[in-house]
């Protein structure tokens, strides 16, 4: 269970068009990562960082990521997220998640196939989707092998460090975003 | 093969005679445009070289003048930035204004370009012809290292305008109506044309443009027309470009008809624009502590414009805050040249620098718990403009200025009424 496409955890579960500003309020905008992660869905489900076991996945419905650039997926990344697996995603956000390493699975009806608290064991390359709790095997799209590639690789920083093109410095939070 | 507008850019940008829908291709980009929060976390310090300086563009605006010291160090990280990579598209505080709004008006959103930003918002330069959107910040940080990215062509969905804007009838009303009507545009690109395109000026054009993102469509674009051209010999004259043009057999996701002459202004209630926008002529009673008229969507020159006509000789409303963002200094330059600051100001409205500010809800008016506010701004997610419990409702900025005058969100039609 070393690659990051293979993982297994709890699932929460969300509804559709969750939008980037309930993930990341623009007031935590001014705030460390650490800090802001703190402050995920504040409005909608309020202490929901403090519930987070490393490894859980979230589960959303359809246009998953409405909204602005910022930076979502790195702190989902700090709260231990293992996996986003959504019906459909707002193409922004997705290649935010894909960039920070975080696996972003399609899987259509998938609030039918989970509830909230499943255990899910997912292989993102293979495109496999175990609801552990339920003891049922689904066949989803895989990742294409250029996202599972740079997801392999630690994303998009690592991929840029090694090609030469950063300096590299001990590991610390990356990005930004705007609203 | 007859092409829409987007795919005969990314076609161009990538090399390939055509591209089709769900084809994955790679795009040399023209201009990459970084904003001050990205150099909030970001590892643009450690960037060794950049691929090409002349076609990179550094502009402050999300916080700034900077309301914290964390703000601040990120206008020393893009000065030395700047410095480091001999970047002449330099636009610091002074210079600055919003992202979208200086790069459309110092001419570097071109037809047939392909630009980008870590800026959702960034699809404001669609409304000139330009394959731009916002992508996240390591993206950009990729670009400006490799001066490529990649994209995945996007179905479009063709909006066909017939008949003729209304003059009270803003861009916001337009895009409000498409919202509320038909919902999302998720993964799709909208393209616009159609005989009623020409009543369409350039300013509500790039309001349309810019919430295309609000839908979730990954770029709204529009034609190289007379009024495209007419915008850019003043911006960038000298300049040669590309228009890029749907040819006439394209094929689209789907063809949507809509009669200009039939829209009226349009209100959005809170949460979302997608399938949450109702006519303001239908709209209960909803009174309001703040109005507020900026960002890149309904800061420009002639939003703020039909605001002073709306206010002059008026007063703003016991109890509500009137807050105008110019979306550039150029912008504030202009309003101030042609008498519409003093005659906002006059009216009792608070005219700010030229910032992102109050529209993502992190400095220069943001909203108390239980405040209601109507914007003309870019997004009305709950929690968008301050507190997650204020109530925020979006309109154009004709709707704001008579809102702000009456206390509720108004008509400018009312406002014979209310004054009788």
């Amino acid at each position: 269970m070393t690659s990051p496409l293979r993982v297994r955890g709890r699932a929460w579960v969300f509804g559709d068009e969750i939008n980037t500003d309930d993930m990341y309020p623009g007031f935590a905008m001014k705030l460390p990562v650490p800090e802001a992660a703190q402050h995920m869905f504040d409005a909608t489900r309020p202490g929901w960082p403090r519930l987070v076991e490393p490894g859980d996945i979230v589960v959303a419905g359809r246009n998953f990521g409405l909204g602005s650039s910022r930076a979502c997926a790195e702190l989902f990344v700090h709260l231990g997220i293992s996996c986003l697996i959504a019906e459909q995603y707002n193409s922004l956000f997705h290649r935010n998640a894909l960039n920070y390493g975080l696996p972003a699975l399609v899987v259509p009806m998938a609030r039918q196939l989970i509830d909230e608290g499943d255990v899910l064991a997912v292989d993102a390359a293979a495109g496999l989707l175990r609801n552990e709790t339920r003891g049922v095997d689904h066949q989803v799209e895989p990742l294409p092998e250029f996202v599972t590639e740079l997801i392999e690789g630690g994303g998009l920083i690592s991929r840029l460090e090694a090609g030469g093109y950063l300096d590299r410095v001990d590991a610390t939070s990356t990005t930004g975003g705007k609203s | 093969m007859p092409d829409t507008i987007i795919e005969k850019i990314l076609a161009r940008s990538s090399g390939m005679s055509e591209v089709r829908p769900g084809q994955i291709v790679t795009s040399d980009v023209d201009m990459t445009v970084v904003i001050d929060v990205q150099f909030a976390h970001d590892r643009l310090g450690d960037v060794r070289a950049v691929h090409d300086p002349d076609k990179i563009a550094v502009v402050l605006d999300h916080a700034v003048p900077a309301p914290t010291p964390r703000d601040a160090e990120h206008g020393t990280k893009a000065r030395d930035f700047v410095a480091k990579h001999d970047i002449d598209r330099f636009y610091d505080v002074g210079r600055h204004g919003i992202v979208h709004q200086v790069i459309a008006e110092q001419g570097l959103v071109l037809p047939g370009t392909v630009v980008c930003c870590t800026d959702s918002h960034t699809c404001a330069g669609g409304a000139l012809n330009s394959a731009a959107r916002g992508l996240g910040p390591l993206e950009i940080l990729q670009m400006i290292c490799t001066g490529q990215t990649w994209y995945r062509v996007p179905p479009t969905i063709r909006y066909e305008l017939t008949g003729a804007k209304p003059a009270h009838v803003n861009g916001k009303d337009i895009f409000l109506a498409i919202a509320g009507a038909y919902g999302d545009a998720t993964d799709h690109a909208l393209e616009f044309g159609g005989p009623g395109l020409a009543s369409v000026p350039m300013s509500d054009r790039r309001t349309i443009a810019t919430q295309g993102a609000e839908i979730g469509a990954d770029f709204t674009l529009f034609p190289c027309d007379d009024l495209t051209e007419a915008f850019l010999a003043e911006v960038a004259p000298d300049t040669t470009y590309v228009p890029s043009n749907a040819d006439a057999d394209a094929e689209y996701a789907d063809v949507r008809t809509i009669d200009l002459s039939t829209i009226e202004p349009m209100v959005a209630l809170p949460g979302t624009v997608i399938n949450n926008a109702v006519p303001l002529s239908r709209l209960e009673s909803v009174t309001i502590d703040q109005a507020f008229i900026g960002s890149c969507a309904n800061g420009q020159l002639a939003d703020l414009e039909v605001a002073a006509r709306i206010v002059a000789g008026r007063r703003v409303a016991p109890g509500v805050r009137l807050i105008v963002t110019p979306a550039s200094q150029q912008v504030y330059l202009d309003a101030v040249r042609l008498g519409y600051v003093a005659t906002l100001v006059e009216a009792g409205a608070v005219v700010t620098n030229s910032t992102c500010g109050a529209c993502f809800g992190y400095h220069m008016g943001v909203l108390a718990p239980g405040e209601v506010c109507v914007t003309s701004s870019t997004r009305n997610f709950r929690g968008r403009m301050g507190s997650t419990e204020a109530h925020v409702y979006m309109g154009s900025p004709a709707t704001v200025a008579a809102s702000a005058l009456i206390g509720r969100i108004a008509s400018p039609d009312e406002l014979a009424e209310v004054a009788a």
